[in-house]
């Protein structure tokens, strides 16, 4: 018998402290993998979050860096430039990105910077607790929105993935999802598609992931699968937005 | 003979079920008579013989718990 599925080498054999069927753990081992097979390892430089992925440096088995809450572009942008032969990937949450990182994503994929990040939306701000998030879907109850986010009070949900493909530096832009096996391989392909976009210097990419917070949300880990494709892909379509 | 085999972690499995739910012959369950030292019911084989090694249950498991192989 061969193995036909074991932990990639560029994971450490660090347990993930992530909650139950949180689905961080499945996009990790993507980005592992995607890494393993494209023999970039040694290569790759990663920028961890503020946020749930904050430990990620913890579990990815090359070399990674923290920024501050929301600066990972930025950071990445600076490593990039002095060591423009590296691959340089962020590893972003929607709080991180999407609010206090708001400015350094936008200005990051406008200077077209030759960086991949991989942003993680799950639409709450885990870490600190299920509050409100720019990505957070009108009526969804968080601990910010008690009765359910409404758009006189807060506005609209944020769409990164459309917002960012407007920008003539940004080469690729692509929004998948993890709720099922075929959505999880579609993804993996797109974040391969990022690295090698990156390797071909030609610009900014960015694969947004649709996760689950099945603490934050209150579902179990499967109902949280559900409500991600009957709420959050219907608001947030799946796609290519932008390959160039 | 199986064509597959899967083998566990169990001490890093966190019964969140994602594998008993995309596991397309069905032989995935927890094991209710054990509790792994994260307070778990840990994942095991109901059915070993019909595993046919496609890999989906290492594919959606969060926690990397699951090791496949397959003839």
């Amino acid at each position: 018998m061969k193995v036909v599925a074991q932990r990639p080498e560029s994971l450490t054999d660090a347990p993930f402290h992530y909650c139950p069927g949180c689905t961080h753990g499945i996009i990790h081992r993507l980005v592992a993998e995607c890494l393993d097979e494209l023999n970039l390892r040694e290569q790759a430089i990663g920028i961890c979050p503020v946020g749930c992925a904050v430990l990620a440096y913890d579990y990815f088995n090359c070399d990674m860096l923290e920024a501050a809450h929301g600066r990972a572009p930025a950071i990445a942008t600076g490593i990039k430039r002095l060591l423009p032969d590296r691959l340089v990937f962020t590893y972003q949450g929607d709080g991180d990105l999407a609010s206090i990182g708001m400015g350094e994503i936008v200005h990051a994929s406008g200077r077209g910077e030759n960086i991949t990040v991989i942003f993680v939306n799950n639409a709450i701000y885990g870490m600190t607790g299920g509050q409100m998030a720019p990505t957070t879907l009108l009526g969804q109850v968080t601990t910010t929105s008690p009765y359910g986010r409404t758009a006189e009070q807060a506005g609209y949900p944020l769409k990164m993935a459309e917002l960012l493909a407007q920008n003539q530096g940004a080469a690729y832009i692509c929004r998948t999802a993890v709720n099922n096996p075929a959505n999880v391989m579609r993804t993996k392909k797109a974040i391969k598609k990022a690295f090698q976009t990156q390797m071909q210097a030609k610009g900014f990419s960015m694969v947004e992931i649709l996760s689950t917070c099945p603490t934050n949300w209150g579902l179990s880990p499967l109902e949280a699968l559900e409500w991600l494709e009957k709420n959050m892909i219907p608001y947030y379509p799946l796609g290519e937005f932008k390959v160039s | 003979m199986a064509k597959g085999r899967v083998t566990f972690r169990t001490e890093r499995c966190k019964a969140c079920e994602l594998c008993v739910r995309f596991c397309p012959q069905q032989i995935l369950s927890l094991n209710k008579t054990m509790i792994n030292p994260l307070g778990y019911h840990p994942i095991a084989v109901v059915r070993e013989e019909a595993c046919n090694g496609c890999g989906i249950c290492a594919l959606m498991c969060p926690d990397l718990v699951i090791t496949v192989e397959r003839e």
